[in-house]
C-alpha cells in the first residue's frame, strides 16, 4: 500500500543524505521523494512515498523522529491530503499526430512546452492517477523522454504540521 | 568574551565536568592538542596505541562511570580506526563525544592528505554527526552534541572540526555556562523540540493498564535489558521483581542490572539462554521486558517467542516499540520512571507454583573437579578472589558467554560488554578506561586468544598509566564461537579458526612491562590469579583450555527458543 510520509527538515547540507541513508540502512524502499524549501528559508519538506505496509511505516516514521535534523513527521491520510506531481514528457510528433495529441492535453488539462517538426514537450501537473493516464494516453505516439517531480503533499483543510 | 576557538572546545568540555580524554593526535587536530597542552592540569588525556583503543576506553569509562565518554582522533586514518568504536558504542547505547578534526575548508573534497567524509562516515553509527565550518557554533555545536549523546535513550556523537576553524587566529564569543544550565539554551531548546532530549512523559494510563495485566497474570516472566543498566534503575528493578515474585532473565546488556545471584535470576535468556529463562519464556502468560529490544540473538524466532504470553515492552525509544517483536502493550518512558511508577501502585504478588515450575531448572552453578583447566574453574576463581564490585570488561565470543553466565553482576556498569556489535577487541580498551574511570576498583579483562590478538598492543598503555588491569585469556588455540558453530552446523569443517600460533602470551605480557602467568590446571589458575591481584602492576593471565569446549546450552539462530541445540549437560550431545 502506497502510503505518503511528509517530513519538515532543517534546510541544512548533509539532512538529504542523513534521512535517505536512514532509508537504506533500515532497508525501506523509497517509491519516490520530492524535496523543497518552505516559506521559512531554514526549512524544508520532504515529502516521501513508500510502498510499505503499516509496520514499515511505522518504524520509518519513528526512526525519523530520532534524528536531530528532523523537526516534524507525519504520514499523511490518503482522504485527507492533496498529492500532487508535476511530470514533463516528451513524443514524437509530426503534422498528422499533432492534432490529436493537442486534443489529449486539452481534456487532460496538460500544457505544450516546447513544439519541433518531430516532436512535441508537454507539462500536466495533477494527481499521480491523472499523470499516469496522461502518460498512457501519449504511449501510441511513442514516447520519448519522461521526468517526473515524485509527489509532493499537503494536509486538506486547516490542518498543517 | 572572545577566546581562541580551541581554547572554547576546552571550556566547552569543562562545562560538561569532563576530565578525562582518550586519544591519539595526528595533523589536523594539532591545534586542539596544542590548547590541551595549556589545559594539561584540568583535562587528562590519556593517549592509547591506537585510536580503536581509545574509542573503546572512552566507551568503557563511559559505561562504567554512567559520565559521558570523550575520545580524540586526527582526520582519515584517525576517523577511520574510531568507527568500530562509535558502532560499538552506538549498538550498546553508550553515551560518548567523539572528535575529530579534518582538513581545512580550502582542501574539503579535494582528496587531500588524510582526508575522508568523516560525518558522512558516522551517519548510520552517531546519534548526530555535526561537521563544524565556522568558528562561532563551536559552544553551542559542544552543547548539542553533550545534551543529545546523554539524554534519552544515550548514544555516540561525533564533532568533526575542519582545521581551518581551529586556528590560533579564530575567536569566539564564549561565556562559561555549566552543563546543568546550558542544557536549558537556546541552541539546546532548539534541538529539543524536534529531538527530545528531556525523557518522554510517561503515560498513567499505561500504567494502570500493565498493573491490570499483571494482576491477572499466573506465569509472569521479567526481562532485565540493557535500559536497565544504562537508566541506571536497578533498584527499582530489584523492588518491582521482587513484588511481582517473578523469575528475571538478564539479557547480555542487561547483566548488572539485576543481581546475578539474586533468587528469582534465571540467568541469561536467547541463543546461550538457560533452560530456565528460555523455559520460561516458552511458558509465561505475561512477558515484560525492560529496555530491551528483542534483538535476533533473544528473540531467536519472532514468530514463537513466547508464544502464550501477552508481551508487555519498557523501552525509552518509541522505534524499539514493535521492532523486532509485536507487543500487546507498551509504555514509553525511562527505565527508572516508569518502574517507580509502577512500584508506587504494585501490591506484593506470590507465584509459588510458577516459580517451582521454572527455578529448579537452573543449571547446578559449581565446577566440577578435572585434571585440566575448564573454563567454568577459571571464572569460579575469579568470582572468588576478585573483589565483589569488581569491574568486568569482556571481548566476544565463548568467553563473553561463560563469563556472563558463571560471573555474578549487581549493578550497573559492572559488566561492559559489546552485546550488540560483538566487537572483537573490545575488552582491552574498555577495562583501560574503565580503571581510568574507577580507580578504586579492580578490573578484570576478560578476553579469548583470538580477540585479545586484535588490541593486545593497549598492554603498552595499561603499562605506562600504571593500570593494575588483569587480562585474563581463554587460551584454547581456537576463535572459539565460531568453531562452536563449525562443530555444530558445518560438519566439522574448522575453516580458517585455529589459531595455532604465537605469540606467547606470558612473554608478551613481560615484554610490555607486565607480569605473565601461565594456568593450565585449577591449582594454578589460584595462584596466578592470586598473584596477578598483588603484583602491582598489570598481569596476563595465559589459560589453557581445551579447543572443542562449547558454551551451553545452545539455541540455533532463528530457531523456536526451546529448541536446544546443545542442552546444559554434556550427555545429550
Amino acid at each position: 500500500m502506497k502510503q505518503t510520509i511528509s517530513v519538515l527538515v532543517e534546510n541544512q547540507a548533509g539532512v538529504l543524505n542523513r534521512i535517505t541513508s536512514l532509508f537504506s540502512r533500515r532497508a525501506f524502499n523509497i517509491e519516490s521523494l520530492a524535496v523543497g524549501v518552505t516559506d521559512y528559508p531554514s526549512l524544508s519538506r520532504i515529502t516521501i512515498i513508500v510502498d510499505s505496509g503499516n509496520s514499515v511505516v511505522e518504524q520509518v516514521e519513528k526512526q525519523l523522529n530520532k534524528l536531530v535534523e528532523v523537526i516534524k513527521v507525519r504520514t499523511l491520510d490518503e482522504h485527507s491530503m492533496i498529492g500532487w506531481e508535476l511530470m514533463l514528457i516528451k513524443v514524437s510528433a509530426n503534422a498528422r499526430t499533432r492534432e490529436n495529441i493537442m486534443t489529449i492535453c486539452q481534456i487532460m488539462g496538460a500544457r505544450v512546452l516546447d513544439v519541433t517538426p518531430t516532436t512535441m514537450t508537454m507539462e500536466i501537473a495533477d494527481t499521480p492517477v491523472r499523470v499516469d493516464d496522461f502518460e498512457g494516453m501519449l504511449r501510441p505516439f511513442h514516447i520519448l523522454e519522461v521526468a517526473r517531480t515524485g509527489i509532493i503533499a499537503l494536509q486538506k483543510g486547516s490542518g498543517k504540521m | 568574551m572572545k577566546i581562541p576557538a580551541t581554547q572554547a572546545i576546552m571550556e566547552c568540555l569543562l562545562e560538561q565536568e569532563v576530565d578525562t580524554v582518550f586519544g591519539y593526535p595526528g595533523g589536523t587536530i594539532l591545534n586542539v592538542y596544542d590548547e590541551l597542552y595549556r589545559y594539561q592540569g584540568k583535562i587528562r588525556h590519556v593517549l592509547t596505541a591506537h585510536e580503536q583503543g581509545a574509542a573503546h576506553a572512552a566507551d568503557g569509562y563511559a559505561r562504567s562511570t554512567g559520565k559521558v565518554g570523550v575520545c580524540f582522533a586526527t582526520s582519515g586514518p584517525g576517523a577511520t580506526n574510531l568507527t568500530t568504536g562509535i558502532a560499538t558504542a552506538y549498538l550498546d547505547s553508550s553515551p560518548v563525544v567523539f572528535i575529530t578534526c579534518n582538513v581545512g575548508e580550502s582542501l574539503l573534497g579535494k582528496d587531500a592528505f588524510q582526508e575522508v567524509d568523516s560525518t558522512g562516515i558516522a551517519m548510520p553509527i552517531t546519534k548526530a554527526a555535526f561537521l563544524v565550518r565556522d568558528a562561532q557554533t563551536i559552544p553551542d555545536v559542544m552543547r548539542q552534541a553533550f545534551a543529545v549523546a546523554a539524554s534519552g535513550r544515550p548514544g555516540p556523537v561525533l564533532i568533526d572540526f575542519l582545521k581551518n576553524v581551529t586556528a590560533p587566529t579564530e575567536m569566539v564569543d564564549y561565556t562559561f555556562i555549566p552543563w546543568r544550565e546550558n542544557r536549558q539554551c537556546e541552541s539546546i531548546r532548539h534541538i529539543n523540540a524536534s529531538h527530545q532530549l528531556k525523557e518522554p512523559e510517561v503515560d498513567r494510563q499505561d500504567i494502570d493498564t500493565l498493573l491490570e495485566m499483571i494482576a491477572q497474570s499466573q506465569r509472569p516472566l521479567l526481562i532485565c535489558g540493557g535500559g536497565v543498566v544504562r537508566g541506571k534503575a536497578d533498584q527499582q528493578f530489584r523492588t518491582f521483581a521482587e513484588r511481582m515474585d517473578a523469575p528475571v532473565a538478564i539479557t547480555v546488556m542487561g547483566g548488572g542490572g539485576f543481581p546475578g545471584s539474586h533468587l528469582l535470576t534465571t540467568g541469561m535468556i536467547g541463543m546461550h539462554g538457560s533452560q530456565a529463562s528460555n523455559v520460561a519464556c516458552d511458558e509465561c502468560d505475561l512477558l515484560i521486558a525492560v529496555g530491551c529490544r528483542f534483538s535476533d540473538r533473544v528473540a531467536l524466532d519472532p514468530k514463537t517467542f513466547a508464544k502464550q504470553a501477552k508481551i508487555v515492552q519498557i523501552d525509552i525509544d518509541r522505534a524499539e516499540i514493535d521492532k523486532n517483536i509485536l507487543t500487546d502493550h507498551h509504555i514509553i518512558g525511562s527505565a527508572r520512571q516508569v518502574l517507580e511508577m509502577l512500584n508506587e501502585k504494585l501490591p506484593q504478588y506470590q507465584h509459588p507454583e510458577w516459580k517451582e515450575r521454572i527455578l529448579p531448572l537452573r543449571a547446578p552453578s559449581v565446577a566440577e573437579d578435572s585434571e585440566k583447566l575448564t573454563p567454568q574453574q577459571v571464572l569460579e576463581v575469579i568470582r572468588l578472589q576478585a573483589p565483589q564490585d569488581a569491574i568486568v570488561a569482556t571481548d566476544v565470543g565463548q568467553h563473553q558467554m561463560w563469563a556472563i553466565k558463571y560471573l555474578h553482576f549487581s549493578y550497573p556498569g559492572q559488566l561492559l560488554t559489546s552485546g550488540g556489535f560483538g566487537t572483537m577487541g573490545f575488552g582491552l580498551g574498555a577495562a583501560l578506561g574503565a580503571q581510568m574511570g574507577n580507580p578504586d576498583k579492580r578490573v578484570i579483562h576478560i578476553t579469548g586468544d583470538g580477540c585479545f590478538r586484535m588490541n593486545c598492543h593497549e598492554l603498552c598503555t595499561v603499562e605506562h598509566y600504571g593500570l593494575p588491569v588483569i587480562s585474563v585469556v581463554f587460551n584454547n588455540g581456537t576463535l572459539g564461537m565460531v568453531r562452536q558453530w563449525q562443530n555444530l552446523i558445518y560438519g566439522k569443517r574448522f575453516s580458517e579458526t585455529t589459531l595455532d600460533r604465537g605469540p606467547d602470551f606470558v612473554k608478551l605480557a613481560e615484554a610490555y612491562g607486565l607480569h605473565g602467568y601461565r594456568a593450565t590446571n585449577r591449582q594454578e589458575m589460584e595462584e596466578a590469579f592470586r598473584q596477578a591481584l598483588s603484583c602491582g602492576t598489570g598481569a596476563v593471565i595465559d589459560c589453557v583450555l581445551d579447543m572443542d569446549e562449547m558454551v551451553r546450552p545452545m539455541v540455533a539462530a532463528g530457531s523456536p527458543i526451546t529448541k536446544f541445540l546443545l542442552t546444559e549437560q554434556e550427555a545429550s550431545l
